[in-house]
């Protein structure tokens, strides 16, 4: 009687659940766990040697490898950062905007996100390259005597990761400010605060959810995206996720290349943990 | 102007010093005027409200008084100095806000101690004042909790007393009680009242709810389109209503549109369209259009004509409304009066025949701002 009971209940949810369950397990979960054991082999230089070691583990520390992690960090750093800079201002205009003009600006903001990153990076080429616009008007007007490199720096990697990244850092800002309710500013001004002390007591406590959430979104992507710094850095500019598709297509060692993915998402969940003993919200990071 | 500046009740009588000045102030919203043509004193200690239907200007005038809007012209005047270029933060003025603004991420004590840490006041001296506010509004105890772990009175009390803690010369307040439910908010009109008084600070106060602004204040401007229509104390809004709105707006009214025909002395007798009657006016001329009104409990009303009782009706039903009882009769030209008596007095049933009457200067004659055409009077009249 007992058992008929709970298959009452059992059968229901094993099949309203299972598709997710069986489209997270095939497409992540396997996929995953492959990863994490080729991680643990080894390579002859053309293919997976399929003995058990810890020597991928041991390489990651190599100090080749630290410079380039080092490089990524302050990469995705400075991202992160000239993200909060321009974005705030422009989140918090946009929400304190009224109808159509605040759908005009959201629009404006979506416009390049749903554009193919690689064609608007490329864009950019045109326009920095040694004989890009902006070198061509320079010389024209006398600026400059000859070309000036301006791709392939870590100037241009910066510039093509906020650009493409840009976005992801505006809407969690622009939904945290929108939430804040405009008479506490009020009520702050008439109890005696400046404009500065406001913000810095009320808006920035009250919005560092968006903040927070907005870097978490912003600095993990620029530890990954090779294309960015492949296309803006040209070969000058190794960023983690240069040196892992390295080891995937050229160097053909996919043992090394998943022992750097697992690195790579480890260092995700440490920083996805940090924001969560903060307060963060997981919803705010979808 | 309707603006009668009668001296108010003698209770300030002594003190009549301007606290704030509000001289030929407008405010026009994109091609909406909210606030048209104002001008108002506030007298130091008093408690005025500005009272009238949501979407008269009344909150529009305190946050123009507060620094959160700016006039489109005119004048506002803290303590004689002219302050609509200045910032909130530069005004000896506080607000409590209708949905009460605690900063949510404050305790109590950080909430009510925000004002005195911008200005850098010391530590020992913020704690010292704190606690008396918190004393002063009956929530000593409570410093270390935060504004979602309080009821919607407590909060309503703690927005009093991060507003006081300032020593404002005026407070302002929003619709404060607004949120609050009837009983509740009763209990905290006579303790904002007493606060009021026990501290002198002048108190200007938003309502749409006539019988809290009747309650609580000492003067009430009824502000009606932008307008204010009349400023007077309490009592006199009552029973001289400058204009039809606030005749009709405070409490009930019985409003005649009416024609003075004579007048002798104060005494007028007027045309209306179910008879003669009677009222008392200084001002009011021979042909003049007025309106009359007359409140319910102050319609008489006789089973027998008697003298100066012209005006008969059918009473149609009665209601009893606890302390009162209401008797509605409709009179020839099926004008529905409305009358009340103390619950328990004897009442012609309905369906009866009454006469109706009122002493004179129970009735108030309201002279138009408009030149009224009244066409039925004037054809009963001519005709």
């Amino acid at each position: 009687m007992k058992k008929l009971k709970l298959r009452g209940q059992v059968l229901p949810a094993i099949v309203t659940v299972s598709p997710v369950t069986i489209w997270m397990v095939l497409l992540i979960g396997l996929p995953l766990l492959y990863v994490l054991f080729i991680s643990f082999m080894t390579t002859d230089g053309y293919s997976v040697v399929y003995r058990f070691n810890f020597q991928n583990y041991v390489k990651l520390l190599d100090p080749t490898y630290l410079k380039i992690y080092l490089n990524s960090f302050i990469v995705a750093f400075f991202t992160t950062l000239i993200c909060v800079g321009l974005g705030y201002p422009l989140a918090y205009k946009m929400a304190r905007m009224k109808g159509p003009k605040k759908v005009l600006m959201m629009i404006f903001l979506m416009i390049p996100f749903w554009t193919n990153s690689l064609i608007r990076l490329y864009g950019w080429r045109t326009l920095l390259g040694k004989t890009g616009y902006l070198n061509t008007l320079m010389q024209a007007i006398g600026l400059t005597n000859g070309p000036v490199e301006m791709l392939y720096t870590r100037g241009a990697v910066l510039l093509g990761m906020v650009y493409v990244l840009f976005p992801f850092m505006v809407l969690p800002l622009y939904a945290a400010i929108e939430k804040l309710d405009w008479s506490l500013l009020e009520a702050s001004s008439d109890l005696g605060a400046k404009r500065l002390t406001t913000f810095r007591k009320i808006t920035l406590p009250l919005t560092s959810s968006g903040i927070f959430a907005g870097a978490i979104m912003v600095f993990i992507p620029s530890l990954g995206y090779f294309f960015v710094s492949d296309i803006m850095g040209g070969g000058n500019q190794q960023l983690i996720g240069n040196l892992i598709k390295t080891q995937f297509n050229a160097g053909n060692n996919w043992p090394l290349g998943s022992a750097l993915s697992i690195g790579l998402i480890i260092l995700t969940l440490v920083l996805v943990g940090i924001y969560k003993a903060g307060g963060g919200k997981m919803e705010d990071l979808v | 102007m309707y603006n009668l500046f009668l001296p108010f009740g003698g209770l300030l009588m002594s003190e009549n010093k301007a606290i704030v000045a509000i001289k030929n102030v407008n405010k026009i919203f994109g091609a909406t005027p909210v606030v048209t043509d104002m001008n108002m004193t506030v007298y130091e200690g008093e408690f005025l409200t500005l009272l009238g239907p949501s979407g008269c200007g009344k909150t529009t005038t305190l946050r123009m008084i507060g620094g959160f809007e700016s006039p489109s012209n005119g004048s506002i005047l803290i303590e004689g100095v002219p302050v609509e270029e200045k910032e909130p933060f530069d005004r000896d003025v506080n607000t409590v806000f209708q949905s009460y603004a605690l900063f949510p991420h404050m305790t109590i004590f950080d909430n009510i101690a925000y004002g005195l840490k911008v200005k850098k006041v010391k530590k020992a001296d913020i704690r010292q004042r704190v606690t008396e506010m918190l004393a002063l509004v009956q929530l000593t105890g409570y410093e270390s909790r935060y504004p979602s772990q309080l009821s919607g009175g407590q909060k309503q009390r703690v927005a009093i007393a991060r507003a006081l803690i300032n020593n404002p010369k005026v407070l302002l307040l929003d619709e404060p009680l607004g949120a609050l439910d009837l009983k509740l908010r009763k209990q905290m009109q006579i303790e904002l009242k007493r606060l009021q008084k026990k501290l002198g600070i002048t108190f200007i106060y938003v309502t749409h709810d006539q019988e809290e602004a009747l309650t609580m204040s000492d003067r009430i401007a009824v502000m009606y389109q932008g307008r204010i229509e009349q400023l007077d104390t309490p009592s006199a809004i009552y029973e001289r209503p400058a204009t039809k709105f606030v005749a009709d707006f405070i409490g009930e009214s019985n409003v005649f549109e009416a024609t003075v025909a004579s007048k002798e002395g104060a005494l007028v007798s007027l045309y209306t369209e179910t008879g003669l009657a009677l009222g008392l006016s200084e001002t009011a001329v021979p042909d003049e259009h007025v309106y009359l009104s007359i409140r319910p409990e102050k319609v008489l009303l006789h089973e027998v004509p008697a003298e100066g009782f012209t005006v008969s009706g059918i009473v149609k039903e009665q209601i009893y409304i606890g302390s009162m009882v209401k008797c509605i009769v409709t009179l020839p030209n099926g004008f529905e009066l409305k009358a009340s008596k103390i619950a328990g007095t004897p009442l012609p049933a309905a369906g009866s025949l009454v006469y109706i009457g009122w002493e004179p200067q129970d009735a108030v004659v309201i002279e138009s701002r408009d030149q009224m055409i009244f066409e039925t009077i004037d054809a009963i009249r001519l005709g």
